[in-house]
Parts: structure tokens; C-alpha cells; sequence
């Protein structure tokens, strides 16, 4: 996994921390049980202040992405294969959403959309 | 808990005092001691170090009380002062064996490493060294005996950017075990707005703040907008207005309040620690 930090952008440090390790763990990069690195060893290596590491961490903690062991460390969390599941299908939605406002736009009705979908599907690959 | 309690320092000079100051530096993290030249930084931090006597008040530094005559506590406080306070006519290496008796957790092998790190000759005379090297001769004592409590005044004054960066690295990995603590005064603030975990601000010896790093940065925030948004009532809700021909800039201290009040009509922008310093410094400057 790779965490790669904007101090430009204006979206809060703990925020960019704790979405892009979200998505490692939506995308199955790091498998239940993986070992996150450790709230020091992140701060050091992205050279950001303790507080905010552990900021980032307490956010996905409070999401039950990750578990924090007192002395061991923080782990990708195993237990909660629904919430990622509902969390997959809230990006797609999304996803959709933006498909359709596109399909409004340049008049495409629901019907030619679907039968779009179908017809990619079939040819199979991408 | 806390490495070093400082609670109601008052000190009274001629031309200036500290009043009523009280912070808190916690273990384990970076705190930034910040504000401009003659904010009362350095007689702070040299009260803490027991070498300014404090009119009122009493500070704790690991446990310990700063003002008493005991001083062995210091042992576990790597100091660097912002001026050089060693003999000009020595070597390093001659300087070194005078200090590294008086501290049994001296790490001979660590002192090496940093020397070669930084690249000083150790037979180098103390008087040819630049601004930058006795600082960095001053970092290698303070860090080869291994202290709990890193206080560094302006450590950054008079070292090049490169080194500066390198000084930042070398700190994070000295907090990377949970029980070292670093309290360090700058007036450079943008080598703190990346690392420092805390933040103290003094401004003409009195404390205007004391939080986390992240609380100070969300509570504060910058606003651009047209002049003619601007009238004394506006004014008052900032704590410091820069105005021009073609616009103003201000800073406030309530980002909620401010964001209700202007909505759309301004540009809203994350202040840095320079920036808050900035406007609080101008605006005290004004008042007076």
C-alpha cells in the first residue's frame, strides 16, 4: 500500500490518511488481519505530527475497517466483511449516478442505458 | 501526561515581562514553542532550564521542580541553546570530553555517528565553525546522551534548508518510542506546521494559545473578500485585517462563526502557523 500525501489540496492530512488506507482495505489490497504500520513509524515516514496519524487511525477504527491492540499495533479488521460489502456498494452507487446524470445530459434514456450495459457485457473483457 | 508544567510564570525586566504564562508540554510528542523575536521564548525556556528564576509561579520538568538547587534531573534533558555556550578555543573533540563525563547514559558510539551524520571534523576549532555546525555540534551532544526531554531553542536559526529537512527526520525518529518528549522555539514556523504535534504561542510575553497543531489549524481560517464587505463591526470579529486597494485579507479565530456570516460572498482559505502568527503579531502592534 501507498499513501501519498497533498499539502496543497486543502482536504484535512488525517482525511487523505485515513481514504486512501480505506480504500486499500475496500479493494482487498490489505486482507483482514494485515498489519497497518505503525501510528509513529506512518508520522515519521509521511514527517506529519503523531496526533494526526493517530487521527486518521481513530477514524477508521471508529468505522470498524481496523482493530488497535494496546502494545501490537493496528490491524485490518476481520469482522466486519458487511460493512465493507455495504461500503463497496455505496461507491458503486455512486458511480451509477454519475453514469445516469451523464445519460440525462446527452439525452440517452434509462432503456438505451441498460441495453448499453448488456450489450458491453456480452463482448466480455474491456 | 506531561513532561514539563509550566503554571502562572510571571518575570518582570525592564523593558518587558512575561505574564501569567501556563502551558503544558506532553510526553511523547513534538511541541512548537512559536511567536516573533522578544515574545518571551527563550526566558521560557531558560526557566525552564532553572537558569532564569521566575518572579511567580512554578515549573515542573519531569516531574521534578525546575527552580530547586537538584539538578540531576538535567541529565535526562538534551538542551541546545540558541546561542553557542561552548569554549571557543577548543576542538570538538576536546569540547566533548569535557561535557560527556557529567552524563552516565553518554553513548560514545552514538556521538560518532552523528558527527560523521553531519559531517564536523572533530578536530575542528569551535571558533572556525559556522552558525551552522555549532548547531549541529550542539545536536550531537544533546542527542548522544540519550534524553527524555529534547528543549531546543531556535535549533533551526542559521542551518541551511537541507539540514533543516534532515533535523525534522531526525527528530521524528527520535519520538518514535512513545516516551521521548521535544519542546522546540522557532520563529520559522513552517518547519512546525508539518511535524509538531502541539503548539505554544507567546506574543509579548503572554501565552495567546496552546493546543494541538490540528485544533489551531481548524479553528482558524482565512478569509480574501471585497473591501466594501468590510465596516467596524466586520473588523472586530478578526483578529487581524490586511487591507489594500484591491481587497482584504483577514484571519479569524472562529471558522464556524465566520463561514455563517459571510457564506459565499468571500474565499475561505487553511491558514499556516505563519499566518495566524502574523495577524495576532500586527493586530497586538496596532492595539498598543
Amino acid at each position: 500500500m501507498n499513501i501519498l500525501l497533498s499539502h496543497s489540496s486543502g482536504e484535512p492530512i488525517y482525511w487523505q490518511i485515513a481514504g486512501q488506507i480505506r480504500s486499500a482495505i475496500l479493494q482487498g489490497e490489505l486482507a483482514p488481519g494485515a498489519a497497518l504500520p505503525s501510528i509513529r513509524q506512518l508520522a515519521k515516514d509521511l514527517q506529519i505530527s503523531v496526533i494526526t496519524t493517530k487521527r486518521a487511525y481513530d477514524e477508521l477504527e471508529k468505522e470498524g475497517l481496523i482493530d488497535s491492540v494496546v502494545g501490537k499495533g493496528s490491524f485490518v479488521s476481520g469482522g466486519n466483511q458487511e460493512f465493507i460489502r455495504e461500503q463497496q456498494m455505496k461507491q458503486l452507487e455512486k458511480q451509477i449516478r454519475e453514469l445516469l446524470d451523464g445519460c440525462h445530459s446527452i439525452s440517452v434514456s434509462t432503456d438505451q442505458l441498460i441495453e448499453w450495459i448488456r450489450l458491453l457485457d456480452q463482448e466480455g473483457g474491456k | 501526561m506531561n513532561a514539563i508544567e509550566v503554571q502562572g510564570i510571571c518575570k518582570s525586566y525592564k523593558n518587558y515581562r512575561l505574564s501569567d504564562v501556563t502551558f503544558q508540554v506532553p510526553k511523547g510528542y513534538i511541541t512548537g514553542l512559536i511567536g516573533p523575536n522578544g515574545a518571551g521564548k527563550s526566558t521560557i525556556i531558560k526557566a525552564i532550564m532553572g537558569l532564569v528564576k521566575p518572579d511567580q509561579g512554578s515549573i515542573q520538568v519531569l516531574g521534578h521542580g525546575a527552580e530547586q538547587g537538584e539538578g540531576r534531573y538535567k541529565q535526562e534533558i538534551g538542551y541546545i541553546s540558541d546561542e553557542s555556550i561552548y569554549y571557543d578555543w577548543l576542538s570538538m573533540e576536546q569540547m566533548k570530553k569535557i561535557i560527556a563525563p557529567f552524563y552516565p547514559a553518554w553513548d560514545e558510539t552514538a556521538f560518532q555517528r552523528y558527527m560523521e551524520l553531519f559531517e564536523l571534523p572533530l578536530r575542528k576549532k569551535i571558533k572556525d565553525c559556522s552558525k551552522g555546525m555549532k548547531m549541529k555540534y550542539a545536536i550531537a551532544i544533546a542527542l548522544s546522551h540519550n534524553p527524555a526531554l529534547l528543549i531546543m531553542d531556535e535549533p533551526t536559526a542559521g542551518l541551511d534548508p537541507v539540514f533543516r529537512r534532515e533535523l525534522l527526520e531526525l527528530l521524528a525518529e527520535y519520538i518514535l518510542d512513545d516516551q521521548k518528549t521535544i519542546l522546540f522555539s522557532t520563529h520559522v514556523t513552517t518547519d512546525l506546521d508539518r511535524i509538531a504535534d502541539y503548539v505554544t504561542f507567546l506574543n509579548r510575553g503572554q501565552l495567546i494559545f496552546s493546543d494541538t497543531k490540528d485544533g489551531v489549524l481548524e479553528r482558524y481560517v482565512l478569509v480574501k473578500g471585497g473591501k466594501e464587505l468590510l465596516d467596524n463591526d466586520v473588523r472586530r470579529e478578526f483578529v487581524g485585517v490586511r487591507e489594500t486597494g484591491i481587497g482584504f485579507e483577514a484571519l479569524s479565530a472562529d471558522r464556524g462563526g465566520t463561514v455563517s456570516m459571510f457564506g459565499d460572498s468571500v474565499m475561505y482559505q487553511q491558514p499556516s502557523l505563519e499566518d495566524i502568527m502574523y495577524f495576532t503579531v500586527k493586530e497586538a502592534r496596532l492595539r498598543v
